[in-house]
């Protein structure tokens, strides 16, 4: 690899490229090596692919991708020219792709998508119904180049954004394009990134440090990953664009360390880059110069948050600490020099914001946020994977167009989104249009985009004591609202979901949430209580049942309701007999029944009935009697 | 690893130009115990020693920063790493069952290891194959959607082989 001494360099090689790189007259294969189809089995088929070829002396190209977002249905890849989508593709299935498509050209039907068995297949990717309504901007490489290609890269117009801001462009005229454009943080407020990148230059500091914020701590959300790991040198221009916009010389990936795929890419693209003149001294030719590194995490969400990043990065305890001074101020960031911090979706927009303008963007998503966001769709839910959806589109086009509705024909009970730090929100909201702000009046929040859809069977006090149970975990103890507030909202939670819950321990628990939320130091918190409030504003009934009636409709909680065999339906196989420790299932001559004084409600029998015969009902009179309730 | 031989200036990168020996040093703290635990599994304390004199940090320095991070051990651990993802999307579908089954069958909790040293059982959150909910890796492997007819072939799994791509 030569390195490009100027941008006219740049601009040569890189219409070379458009023209060398992904030829149209060669059939290609756009592999999917994304964790989860690796995981599937992505390796072997594309080696299987690659063996059928040389046999069959047949050529076309193999484009190892990064995830392509519909991971439940991998390994997926899409073929060239003829635009096929195939999904759930398996090693033996590489004589056929090569036979009937690549020599043929025609579709292998079994590998289309359907909707169901009944459906028409959808032979292109834009017909299937989860990729029709997605926009693609922060995601748009991944899928189809190959990460550790830097020519990919360029090929599709990367580097061509930096190369223009250099070109043509003062760096006052960078920031104000992302300024214009209304860019906010994906990384959870919503923050404008031009206002931040304005505060960062302000500092008045000769010495300045970007950093991108990989740390991805919500348990259901991997979209930073992804990008990582399928468009790395996108991140790297986005973060080179603010170094130039604010002047810093200096950048950071910090990256969790159970992402190891994307520390090896994010490393392997950084040295390219600096091969190749695009990171490092006088880039491209210019006097702007900037270098990038990665400083893996290890293991402690709290250092998702900015102060405790940078404590992180310095080598300390990632504890958090008041504000101000904030990081883009002077004796706020890493080593106390002024830093940037914006998350990796956030940066992996900039490009494109310069190369197709700040209106461009705007004419995407809503007045307020613009642009797109990427959601991890996950839960109750048919499709799940990765969408990227421009702002406004309404959850219910979500969760039903591109999700395919809820799994197993279930009726919908709610959508969590925000991970640890957003809400539920229930039926009503289905039309709610998806955005910052809006997400935030109803007392949820974007988060960082994780979505988790339920259904009937989950049970949305279970659901709140498990995000509890994971900032529980996660409360790094720096100050005691938190540290103890935490410990004693999952207490009472776990009462509650025993069936010991009592009286006014709902008015105890919403007590302790507002305290939490109101004195705690960091957004960790701040936002702990959101789960719990959320789901007592709109799940208060489903609470109460809990408490008063020992009940749990979702049939989630053992320790609840009253236990019953439906003698109607029972076909007497004797295994909740088998599963009943406490021999509480009592078998007469012609029935099962269940003595009301033995049981423990442990859920055993219910769980072991292969036909469903065992009931949960409401009011359990044995629960209330321990509570000195009912009496 | 030989400690000795580490050198400040190239470990931390670039940003060494402008950093004082002190915040060097320190720097390379997090990523230096990586690349020790990669190697032993753990943190072994005559490293950790070792490792104090060379970067003047004092041991209990080093100590205080390693126990705040999840992923530092500071005893030996088993061959095989079990992780249960117990992230939002393994969780609402079943990842509990998994672990309890994998707990029944080796009496061990989360984050305990066997006394033979063969397995240790932890959980994570979200190893981002969500689409494939639930899911456990096993050491670098990952298994996905182990549903309740799956665990008992995990189980064979993580006492056979490794797991052969593929087979989600
Ligand atoms: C406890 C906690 C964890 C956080 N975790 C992340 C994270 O994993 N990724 C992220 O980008 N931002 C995270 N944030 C938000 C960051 O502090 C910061 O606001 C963000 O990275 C700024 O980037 P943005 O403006 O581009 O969103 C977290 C905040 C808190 C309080
Ligand atoms: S709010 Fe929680 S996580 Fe944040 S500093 Fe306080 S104790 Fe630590
Ligand atoms: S709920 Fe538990 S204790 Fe009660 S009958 Fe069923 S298995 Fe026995
Ligand atoms: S990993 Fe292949 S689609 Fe996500
Ligand atoms: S929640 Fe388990 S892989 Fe994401």
């Amino acid at each position: 690899m030569e390195k490009i001494k100027s941008l006219e360099e740049f601009n040569n090689l890189r219409l070379l490229l458009k023209e060398e790189v992904f030829k149209d007259d060669v059939p290609r294969v756009r592999m999917c090596m994304g964790t989860a189809c690796a995981a599937s089995g992505a390796g072997k088929v594309a080696a299987d692919i690659e063996r059928e070829l040389a046999s069959e002396h047949k050529h076309a190209e193999i484009v190892k991708t990064g995830c392509q977002g519909f991971c439940q249905q991998g390994p997926v890849m899409k073929v060239e020219p003829w635009g096929y989508y195939y999904q759930k593709v398996k090693n033996t299935d590489a004589h056929e792709i090569v036979s009937a498509t690549i020599s043929g050209g025609f579709p292998v039907r079994k590998l289309l998508y359907r909707d169901s068995v009944a459906d028409e297949p959808c032979e292109m990717v834009e017909t299937v119904p989860y990729y029709k309504k997605q926009v693609r901007i922060a995601l748009k490489n991944n899928g189809v180049i190959d990460p550790r290609q830097i020519y990919h890269y360029i090929a599709v117009d990367g580097y061509a954004a930096l190369a223009k801001a250099l070109s043509s462009m003062t760096p006052d005229a960078v920031l104000q394009e992302v300024d214009n454009a209304n860019l906010r943080g994906r990384g959870g407020a919503g923050f404008p990134a031009g206002t931040k990148w304005k505060h960062s230059k302000k500092s008045g500091s000769s010495l300045k440090f970007v950093i991108a914020n990989g740390d991805e701590g919500d348990p259901g959300a991997f979209m930073d990953r992804s990008i990582m790991e399928g468009d790395p040198h996108g991140l790297l221009e986005g973060m080179l664009l603010c170094a130039y916009a604010i002047g810093a010389t200096y950048g950071f990936v910090y990256v969790r360390h159970e992402y190891p795929l994307a520390v090896v890419n994010l490393k392997h693209a950084i040295k390219q880059a600096e091969e190749m003149g695009f990171l490092g001294k006088n880039i491209m030719g210019t006097d702007f110069s900037c270098h990038i590194d990665v400083r893996e995490g290890a293991g402690a969400f709290v250092c998702g948050e900015s102060t405790s990043l940078v404590a992180s990065i310095e080598g300390d305890r990632g504890f958090p600490r008041p504000r101000p001074p904030r990081l883009s101020e002077k004796g706020g960031g890493a080593w106390g020099y002024p830093s940037n911090l914006n998350n990796i979706e956030t940066y992996a927009c900039v490009p494109h914001i310069i190369e197709h303008g700040a209106a461009w963007f705007k004419s995407i998503g809503t007045e307020n946020s613009p642009g797109t966001k990427v959601f991890a769709l996950t839960g109750k839910v048919k499709n799940t994977g990765l969408v990227e959806v421009p702002m406004g589109i309404t959850l219910r086009e979500i969760i039903y167009d591109i999700g395919g509705g809820i799994l197993d024909g279930k009726k919908f009970k709610a959508v969590q989104t925000g991970g640890p730090s957003g809400g539920c929100l229930p039926e009503e909201f289905l039309d709610l249009k998806v955005d910052f702000d809006s997400l935030t009046k109803v007392g949820s929040m974007m988060g960082s985009g994780g979505m988790v859809v339920m259904d009937e069977d989950t049970c949305v006090v279970d659901v709140a004591k498990f995000f509890l149970s994971f900032t529980k975990e996660e409360s790094c103890g720096k100050c005691p609202p938190c540290r103890i507030g935490t410990y004693q909202m999952l207490e009472i939670l776990e009462k509650i979901t025993a069936g010991k819950g009592e009286p006014g321990d709902l008015d105890r628990l919403e007590k302790i949430c507002h305290l939490v939320g109101k004195g705690s130091l960091c957004g960790l918190g701040q936002s702990a209580p959101n789960p719990i409030l959320s789901t007592l504003k709109y799940f208060r009934q489903e609470y109460e049942e809990h408490v008063h009636d020992k009940f749990c409709r979702a049939r989630v909680c053992a320790g609840l309701g009253s236990y019953t065999i439906d003698h109607t339906e029972c076909f007497l196989c004797g295994l909740c007999k088998q599963a009943c420790a406490f021999h509480a299932v009592k078998e007469s001559r012609r029935a099962y029944f269940i003595d009301q004084d033995e049981c423990t409600q442990c859920k055993a029998c219910f769980t072991a009935c292969p036909i469903g015969a065992v009931k949960i009902g409401k009011g359990n009179k044995k629960a209330k009697e321990r509570m000195g309730l009912g009496r | 690893m030989n400690i000795d031989a580490i050198d400040v200036n190239e470990s931390i990168g670039l940003v060494h130009q402008v950093l004082g020996d002190h915040d060097k040093r320190k720097g390379i703290l997090i990523s230096t115990l990586h690349k020790i635990q990669a190697e032993n599994g753990y943190l072994p304390e005559d490293i950790l020693r070792a490792l104090s004199k060379k970067l003047l940090i004092p041991l209990a320095e080093i100590y205080r920063v390693a126990s705040f991070y999840k992923q530092f051990h500071f005893s030996p651990r088993g061959k095989k790493i079990v992780r249960v993802c117990t992230g939002t999307a393994c969780h609402v579908r079943g990842a509990a069952k998994v672990e309890d089954a994998l707990k029944e069958r080796y009496q061990i909790k989360a984050g305990q290891t066997t006394p033979d040293l063969k397995l240790t059982l932890e959980t994570v959150g979200c190893v981002g194959c969500c689409g494939l909910a639930p899911v456990v890796t096993i050491n670098e492997d990952v298994m996905g959607t182990i549903g309740p007819k799956k665990i008992k072939h995990l189980i064979h799994v993580i006492e056979e082989e490794g797991v052969a791509h593929g087979e989600n």
